[in-house]
């Protein structure tokens, strides 16, 4: 469609001889939040570092914004608008400022500057500490620090494998709500921010304009949140209710 | 987010300049002297590839050979006037660091092992009594039509000045601070956006170049030397020691690392040699016991910015 900002067509992809994608299919709308449910082993990370470029397609296309990336390194990919947040990304050996002048090196000094402003308008707890060695930060704001950095780049679209992982419900909640802000386009002053979320934890379903469920590197279901819990299989196996 | 100031980081380096601008008019042994500067640089050369980029190449002693030998070769063959000369040091040790590119695909131990492994197999080029008609082979070179002590030691401050301006652009420039990403996590440099293969073949290069023109100066500055001289490990091992002794990525670590240490070595292996390597060595294990990051984490670590 013409107002895809994100199209992954028939993606196939694995480690050594192991396939684990299967013709994986999505899409992201601009300024639509996309959240892609699955449990361990069903592809979420091998389909988001596919999309980025941190391991090759050996099958399929990448689509941002109509242009076909299939074939660009991960550097390329950032450049054209992709941020990508994972458990890495956060360089403890240098300040949290620095961090996240890494973040936005592609922007003009002054743009920069005023980002980094108002991702310290957003994250004030990076704000106070912005000299401190990113490696002294606890779990929960090196999340926070990777979510800033990535924003830092002013992307069209924001690629998040697994925010949750590793931190307190408390901590879930805080990144939800910020995550929040920038889907309603209240911080960043860009508009709604596009994102694409894998998790396991539904408690960023809040966050989703629709939905994806990988299971065995295979899309099953595609939809709205309403759709999904209208889906007996599907609420048993992610909400495990009856 | 405020522009840094660039003077913290470059008064270290003029007064360092200075002192051994003046130093040859007020202390006649220009030999130890013009080997401070030597090391002077070769330490900030280090600093650029290894401070910045995390690779700590041990056979770094190869592009100063390669520059030493592109210089003499160009005198010897070409008859080229001593700074031209000079810039075909650099280019020899530029050439070399093209054809050790792949190197960079390794990382660790094995790289520092595998460029130790370059240096050698230059070195056994170099020393062939085969290629005695273009190197002369291990007999050595004389390049005693050029010879000239005071301006060649000029020409090695004025390359020191050069490896400062290199790391001082590192430190206060975005791509210094996208090396830095690639040294802590290239993945993550690249996810960050960082050309990671472009920065560290960079940061290689000028690193390369720095050697070698310092190679190219210390044979313009013997004008008798051999390829044992030339390509002699403890080159590389005193720099790397002299880095990591006083702390790589800043300014004032590296310099404090040669003026300290090759001091004390200067002055016990003058005085009491019987005991230079122990007390070289329990500095050594000192520091790697009590400070591995160097002199400078004792600010560092406290969130002190050092120059």
């Amino acid at each position: 469609m013409a107002d895809d900002l994100l199209r992954a067509e028939a993606i196939e992809a694995g480690y050594g001889k192991v396939q684990v994608l299967w013709g994986a299919e999505l899409t992201v709308r601009a300024g639509e939040s996309v959240v892609l449910l699955g449990a361990n082993g069903a592809g979420k990370t091998t389909l988001l570092k596919a999309i980025v470029g941190l391991m090759p397609a050996w099958r399929g296309t990448v689509r941002l914004a109509g242009q076909d990336i299939t074939a660009l390194r991960t550097d390329r990919r950032v450049r054209l608008g992709m941020a990508y947040m994972s458990e890495l990304g956060v360089f403890p050996g240098l300040t949290i400022e620095e961090n996240l002048q890494i973040g936005g090196q592609f922007a003009e000094r002054a743009v920069l500057r005023r980002r980094i402003e108002e991702l310290f308008g957003v994250f004030p707890d990076l704000a106070e500490r912005k000299r401190a060695l990113a490696g002294a930060l606890s779990g929960g704001q090196r999340k926070m620090l990777g979510i800033a950095k990535a924003l830092a780049s002013g992307p069209k679209l924001l690629v998040m494998d697994e925010p949750s992982a590793g931190l307190s419900p408390l901590f879930v909640q805080q990144v939800i709500a910020v995550l929040g802000r920038f889907r309603a386009g209240e911080a960043g002053g860009a508009g709604a921010l596009s994102m694409l979320i894998a998790e396991q934890n539904v408690a960023f379903l809040d966050l989703a304009d629709r939905v994806y469920t990988l299971d065995g590197g295979r899309i099953r279901f595609e939809g709205t949140v309403a759709q999904l819990h209208a889906d007996d299989a599907l609420h048993r196996a992610y909400f495990g209710l009856a | 987010m405020r522009k840094r100031s660039l003077l913290p980081d470059l008064l270290l380096p003029i007064l360092a300049l200075a002192v051994f601008g003046v130093a040859p008019f007020v202390y006649s042994n220009e030999l130890m002297l013009f080997n401070f500067v030597m090391f002077l640089a070769l330490a900030q050369g280090l600093n650029i590839v290894y401070g910045f980029t995390g690779y700590l190449p041990f056979g770094y002693v190869g592009f100063y050979g390669a520059g030493a030998y592109g210089f003499a070769l160009a005198v010897m063959h070409w008859h080229a006037p001593p700074l031209a000369a000079m810039a075909a040091g650099g280019a020899a040790a530029l050439v070399l660091a093209v054809v050790l590119l792949p190197l960079l695909r390794l990382s660790g131990a094995y790289f520092a092992i595998a460029s130790l492994a370059a240096a050698q197999a230059v070195y056994e080029v170099v020393s062939n009594p085969a290629l005695q008609n273009i190197t002369k082979g291990p007999y050595g070179v004389s390049l005693t039509s050029v010879f000239a002590p005071r301006f060649s030691y000029y020409v090695g401050l004025a390359v020191l000045a050069l490896a400062f301006a290199l790391v001082v652009w590192l430190r206060n420039s975005r791509f210094g601070l996208a090396l830095q990403a690639i040294r802590e996590d290239p993945v993550s440099a690249s996810m960050a956006g960082v050309a990671v293969v472009r920065g560290r073949t960079i940061a290689w290069m000028l690193s390369a170049l720095v050697a070698g023109l310092v190679g190219a100066a210390f044979a313009w500055h013997i004008s008798v030397f051999y390829p044992d001289t030339a390509f002699d490990l403890g080159i590389s091992i005193f720099a790397t020691v002299f880095v990591l002794f006083g702390g790589a990525t800043t300014l004032t670590g590296p310099l404090l690392g040669v003026l300290l240490l090759y001091g004390v070595y200067n002055v016990i292996g003058i005085s009491v040699p019987q005991y230079f390597q122990f007390i070289y060595g329990a500095l050594i294990v000192a520091l790697v016991l009590f400070l591995p990051n160097g002199l400078v984490s004792l600010l560092t670590s406290r969130g002190i910015r050092v120059p």
